[in-house]
């Protein structure tokens, strides 16, 4: 038996948990073995290397599951390549 | 993919992007967390200038789109300094290596803090001569292998936190490039502060450092920053230096003093009035 809510939290219809969709300039990036810093950071494992190649030989990542993404912005923010971003996804139909 | 542009699109030189620093290099994150503490405070790109010396991070002058001046090896805060007293409307941002600030530009380095010039300072450190082939400097860390230390190294580095402090700057601080948001922060800080400010950046160079010392790639030298990391603002900076075991990180300074502009500036002001008066 699951236990009964017996209170609401005041703020419960003011938080918004945030949904970010996740953009990858491809050609920009100096993924794999050497960089990957948004894989290994992303604090919700959005992120997985991918065995694809751009024209520079690089891996670019590859998106595992969007819906975990929380728009923190960690991995736009440790590029080093400007190659990822996220934007916040609209949610009004549900997420 | 949809057209959705990176937020950054419009303050790079896009011909220059892609750069040419190496995959796993972290003078990227530092140009990235540079752009966004503009951004933040919605300065104005026409009013910024980035001063930049000679080394893989000098680059960067080049990347951004604010005004920019790549100088000759050692003397970004000379030519920086010289760009804000000419122009005091502007704000004149050094972004430069370990080496090219501490190496052969170290006597501008303390003259410009000790002289609280209003400028602000974000040096890469990633304790090497870099552009070069992996040198050792004056931040090598002792026992580090280097291409030029092959038995490890020999000399004391300098822990940069306590000669920015001793040398008078009215903020200093510390992070890494996995420290990224607080590096922005700071950022932010030293752009709004009046005088000399001096950010030090722990930066990965798995290339040319990290392939020495047993940290082949970016994460690698990342993840050693991770597990080293104390961040203790406010402490002492005498006991900032930097171990394998230990990198100190926060705020070290943060305090006011006019800075050698606003003296400089009011003192030729008054000089003036008073041979005005003499010539009447
Ligand atoms: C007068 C002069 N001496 C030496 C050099 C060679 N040189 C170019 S970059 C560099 C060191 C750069 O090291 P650092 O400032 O740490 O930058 P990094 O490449 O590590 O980012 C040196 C010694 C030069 N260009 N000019
Ligand atoms: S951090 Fe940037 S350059 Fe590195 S793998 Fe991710 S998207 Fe590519
Ligand atoms: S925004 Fe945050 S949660 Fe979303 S992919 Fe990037 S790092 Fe992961
Ligand atoms: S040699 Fe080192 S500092 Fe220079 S671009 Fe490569 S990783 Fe970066
Ligand atoms: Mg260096």
């Amino acid at each position: 038996m699951p236990l009964k809510l017996w209170r609401k939290p005041l703020d419960a219809d003011k938080i918004k948990v945030l949904h970010g969709e996740v953009y990858i300039i491809k050609e920009r990036c100096k993924g794999g073995k050497g960089c990957n810093f948004c894989i290994e950071y992303c604090p919700k494992e959005v992120l997985e290397e991918s065995e694809e190649f751009n024209k520079k030989g690089f891996h670019p990542p590859r998106v595992k599951d969007e819906n975990n993404c929380v728009l923190c912005g960690f991995c736009e923010a440790v590029c080093p390549d400007f190659a990822i971003f996220t934007v916040e996804k609209n949610c009004e139909g549900g997420c | 993919m949809s057209e959705e542009l990176h937020p950054f699109e419009t303050f790079l030189r896009k011909e220059m992007i892609p750069h040419i620093w190496c995959d796993g290099c972290g003078n990227g994150i530092i140009l990235n967390s540079y752009l966004m503490a503009l951004k933040d405070l919605n300065i104005d790109f026409n009013k910024v200038v980035t001063v930049a010396g000679i080394g893989c991070i000098g680059r960067v002058s080049g990347y951004t789109k604010t005004d920019s001046y790549h100088t000759t090896h050692g003397r970004a805060v000379a030519f920086a300094t010289g760009v804000k007293l000419a122009n005091p409307e502007l704000k004149v941002a050094v972004i430069s290596g370990d080496g090219d600030l501490f190496a052969i530009g170290g006597n501008h380095f303390i003259h410009a803090a000790r002289r609280n010039v209003n400028l602000q300072v974000i040096c890469a450190n990633n304790f090497t001569y870099g552009m070069t082939g992996g040198q050792y400097g004056p931040t090598t860390p002792l026992d580090a292998w280097t291409s030029t230390t092959p038995y490890g190294n020999v000399e004391h580095p300098f822990n940069l936190i306590h000669l920015a402090a001793a040398s008078g700057a009215v903020y200093v601080a510390r992070w890494t490039t996995l420290h990224v948001r607080r590096l922005t922060e700071s950022i932010k800080k030293a752009l709004q502060k009046e005088g000399f400010s001096f950010i030090e950046v722990i930066t990965p160079c798995p290339e040319i450092y990290g392939r020495y010392n047993k940290m082949r790639t970016g994460i690698d030298m990342m993840n050693w920053f991770r597990k080293a990391s104390e961040i203790r603002n406010y402490s002492d900076p005498a006991k900032a230096e930097i171990t394998p075991e230990r990198i100190v990180l926060g705020e070290f300074v943060d305090i006011e003093k006019p800075s050698f502009g606003r003296l400089l500036h009011g003192m030729t002001a008054k000089v003036q009035e008073k041979m005005k008066r003499g010539n009447r």
